[in-house]
């Protein structure tokens, strides 16, 4: 009886006091969609680099929310910005 | 008629009236060619995000025409036998770009107002500044 009542603590399960709530997560959202930008400029590296890891790499839209539309068109105006030495191709800590 | 947007960094070695000299060498190209410039920027000098041809510094600057779609090949033609141009870019505006293009000139014409009017402003406030402070010390005085 005894070996019994102690089993789920002996197989090491967690236990919380309030149940997790799994989707708590904030919905994606397409920036660009929603203020109703239409062109993304690569004269703005500021703004490009919401769009950048730290090691200037584009983020992808699984992360960003992006709409496939508009990441095409982040990637260009990236691109062109990288072109125009105006955002670097590689780097460390750019934040 | 298409619209175009040409952007270039000149070698920083240049003196100011070289670079602009260099910079009327272009809009020549573009007018001779039946271009229509309808803006044009000078960023100045800017630090590049990395360097192009041992230089870490260049003079861009930006200019936005009109014409038909032969002038790009002119005047592409012209920046790579120019050893001055360290890197061009020149692409064709769709209806958003253009779009944007006349809003942004807009606010940059806004912007260089306000600055001159600042500056105009400054130079009119010594006169309103001096005064008060007079005031204040004579206050402290007493």
């Amino acid at each position: 009886m005894a070996q019994e009542q102690q089993r789920p603590y002996n197989q090491g399960e967690i236990r919380y006091l309030t149940p997790l709530s799994v989707d708590n997560r904030k919905k994606k959202y397409c920036r660009f969609k929603r203020s109703g930008i239409k062109y993304i400029d690569y004269k703005d590296p500021e703004f490009l680099k919401k769009f950048l890891n730290e090691q200037g790499k584009i983020l992808p839209r699984r992360i960003t929310g992006t709409s496939l539309k508009f990441q095409r068109r982040v990637a260009k105006a990236v691109k062109r910005a990288r072109h125009l030495a105006l955002l670097p191709y590689v780097t460390d800590l750019m934040k | 008629m298409n619209k175009y947007e040409t952007v270039f960094i000149l070698t920083p070695v240049l003196s100011d009236d070289q670079m602009k000299e260099t910079v009327e060498k272009f809009k020549k190209v573009l007018t001779d060619n039946g271009g229509n410039i309808e803006n044009e920027e000078n960023w100045g000098l800017r630090k590049l995000a990395y360097p192009i041809e041992n230089k870490n510094t260049g003079f861009y600057t930006l200019i936005e025409f009109e014409g038909e779609p032969t002038i790009v090949n002119k005047l592409e033609t012209a920046y790579r036998r120019d050893e001055k141009v360290i890197r061009f870019l020149t692409f064709r505006l769709d209806k958003y770009a253009a779009e944007y293009a006349i809003k942004r000139r807009a606010v940059r014409q806004a912007k260089l107002e306000e600055r001159a009017a600042q500056e105009a402003a400054a130079q009119e406030a010594p006169a309103a500044v001096e005064a008060p402070v007079a005031e204040t010390n004579e206050e402290t005085n007493e």
